[in-house]
């Protein structure tokens, strides 16, 4: 008997770790499509070349300036988990207000990052604030 | 008990299978072909040889086909800005630079089409930042007609276009090319899966 117990443990935990939904499907769509190709599925980025957003202490340090970065790029040295990074980031100027703050609830709860999340009121008012 | 047997093992099944990609790779055995058009002379197959070709890599050094010689080497176009696959065709040109590091008849060579911003200076950023050098793996610009040029005889899409992302349009091929310069295998550079059987063709390769 025991040995099914097991094949129902494995299937569980293949059935939660491959299939894994998301809480913020529209997010996740933006990602995939906007973000993905340079950040990655995984959100890991790639070597130094391009920082990772998964575990990112980052995006805690900085949550005031996530959406104008999503928007207007980012094109300064920064340091992401204590390593130093620069290569410029272009905006991506044609995602909405909701667009960005969708992909922002997502990478903020993605990965197993737990930064809370953010409403569209205050993305706006980031947005308005964009240097 | 039976039937709940059978639906454990069912579930687990059905799991593995949901989320299973379901491509298998198979190796036929079968030597690689030479790819590309062939004549006939004098009752001879010529084989499409990649032409005479010399650029500049990120160690301001000149690489052509001396640089190859008796080696193999893996092909792909790409460009610093690029917003769309080069990041992904990057890190699976990774994964075959790690595995044939220590492999000196391998190496790796990446043409910016984007000949005018991708100075020497920042092919060397962009090489460090994958944390690569250029005895292994060689980015290169030069002379922008001569790098398309080159694009063409790999079988590699790729044109100045204002209208897609940051000016350019390519696809993420990566070529293999033998000793005598001839083309051997191919792969999307964006599908890793793709990828691995693509370095199991270089390990053919490696067998000839
Ligand atoms: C063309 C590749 C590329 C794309 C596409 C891209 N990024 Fe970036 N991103 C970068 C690079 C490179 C940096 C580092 C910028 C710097 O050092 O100035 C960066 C930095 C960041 C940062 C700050 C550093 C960090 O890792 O926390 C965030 C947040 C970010 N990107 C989010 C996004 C989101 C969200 C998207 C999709 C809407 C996106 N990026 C699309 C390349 C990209």
């Amino acid at each position: 008997m025991n040995k099914y117990y097991i094949f129902f443990a494995l299937g569980v935990i293949m059935y939660i770790s491959s299939c894994q939904t998301t809480r913020f499907p529209q997010g996740e769509a933006a990602y995939l499509a906007y973000c993905a190709s340079c950040h990655m599925e995984d959100g890991k980025g790639l070597k130094t070349l391009i920082p990772p957003l998964a575990q990112a202490d980052y995006l805690q340090k900085n949550s005031e300036d996530l959406a104008c970065i999503i928007r207007n790029g980012l094109r300064a040295p920064i340091v992401v988990n204590g390593q130093a990074y620069d290569q410029p980031m272009a905006g991506i100027p044609n995602l909405s207000d909701v667009d960005i703050n969708n992909i922002l609830n997502y990478i903020k709860n993605a990965w197993g990052n737990d930064y809370g999340t953010i409403k569209l009121s205050e993305v706006q008012a980031q947005l308005e604030g964009c240097k | 008990m039976t039937t709940f047997k059978y639906l454990v093992l069912l579930f687990a099944i059905g799991a593995i299978a949901a989320c299973e990609t379901g491509n298998t790779l198979s190796d036929d055995g079968k030597a690689l072909p030479i790819l590309g058009e062939r004549d006939y002379e004098n009752g001879d197959t010529i084989y499409h040889k990649v032409p005479d070709f010399s650029f500049v890599n990120q160690d301001s050094n000149i690489v052509n086909n001396e640089t190859f010689k008796d080696k193999i080497y893996v092909v792909d176009f790409f460009f610093t800005s690029c917003p769309t696959i080069c990041p992904k065709v990057k890190q699976q040109m990774l994964r075959v630079h790690d595995r044939f590091k220590s492999n000196d008849k391998v190496y790796l060579l990446s043409h910016s089409i984007d000949t005018k911003r991708d100075t020497v200076a920042k092919l060397k950023k962009y090489a460090s930042a994958l944390d690569v050098k250029s005895d292994k793996w060689h980015f290169v610009t030069g002379d922008k007609d001569q790098i398309y040029d080159m694009a063409d005889n790999y079988f590699i899409a790729a044109q100045e276009d204002p209208e897609a992302p940051e000016g350019f349009d390519h696809s993420g091929r990566l070529i293999l090319v033998d000793k005598d310069r001839h083309i051997r295998a191919f792969c999307e550079g964006t599908d890793p899966e793709s990828v691995d059987k693509f370095m199991l063709d270089i390990d053919k390769l490696l067998n000839e």
